[in-house]
């Protein structure tokens, strides 16, 4: 059972992941990008990560795509040009992406870690609930969670500043 | 499932989210391929946290997340600059910083 559920999840965030970047309409790409997020998120709750994997579907297949949604509306279809500034790029990527995951995938299976080699140890009920992962970012990670608001608060000033209607005298 | 295969799904959307940066010139297209790239980190993460019984890899996996809107909410704000100043939305045309 949790075998298929993972294929399934599998099948759907790599035709997700590939629509993204072989559609050539941008609107359509967001599309593919949240049937991705939502099969990643499938793979989540199979890890039990039920917080995450909510967090997922609120935070970014929800919110996060609207916006992407609402700016590729508002630029409109961009055209991919003919020409190509570095000869052969577009055959060369694809060969560079190959070999990267070549060289990762040696990296993950040919690691001396036995921990991978098992489904992980049994873990107590609770594991990845909001009430834990709260409990972690509040005591254990503090900074880092002040740390991240403050990155959020400055990311939404510097969007304010980069997109918003200013004078035309200055 | 053993661990290792969740690794090696990320290591594929990692390579996949790459090749895209590489592929494609539309600035709108290429952040989408850094969230599959930053996607495939995430699962990762939370490969982790599996294989090791514990919720830290979580929270570090929910940081990236931040992380990730974060990148989102300036590069949005970076093209729709571009889309006013009538500039092609074209990587390859943004090149005036060359030395």
């Amino acid at each position: 059972m949790e075998e298929v559920a993972f294929f399934v999840g599998a099948i759907g965030a790599i035709g997700g992941a590939i629509a993204v970047v072989a559609l050539r309409n941008p609107f359509y790409s967001v599309l593919a990008l949240v049937v991705h997020l939502v099969a990643l998120a499938g793979l989540f709750l199979i890890l039990h990560a039920e917080f995450l994997a909510a967090a997922q579907v609120v935070v970014y297949a929800g919110a996060v795509m609207v916006l992407y949604v609402f700016v590729a509306a508002y630029v409109g279809g961009v055209e991919e040009p003919i020409w190509e500034p570095i000869p052969g790029q577009r055959l060369l990527a694809p060969v560079l992406a190959a070999a990267l995951f070549a060289e990762l995938s040696i990296a993950v299976l040919g690691t001396a870690l036995t921990s991978l080699e098992s489904e992980g140890p049994t873990i107590q009920a609770g594991f990845g609930s909001p009430a834990a992962i709260g409990e972690l970012l509040l005591e254990k990670f503090l900074i880092v969670f002040e740390a991240a608001s403050l990155l959020l608060l400055v990311a939404a000033v510097g969007a304010i500043v980069l997109a918003g209607r200013r004078q035309e005298t200055g | 499932m053993d661990v290792t295969w969740y690794l090696v799904l990320s290591a594929l959307l990692f390579a996949i989210g790459a090749g895209g940066v590489l592929i494609r010139r539309s600035p709108l297209v290429i952040l989408l391929c850094l969230e599959l790239m930053l996607n495939a980190g995430n699962l990762a993460l939370i490969a982790f946290a599996r294989a090791n019984g514990n919720e830290e890899g979580q929270v570090f996996a929910l940081v990236v997340m931040v992380v990730a809107a974060c990148e989102v909410v300036v590069g949005l704000g970076l093209i729709v600059a571009m889309f006013r100043r009538r500039l092609p939305l074209n990587v390859d045309d943004m090149r005036e910083l060359r030395g």
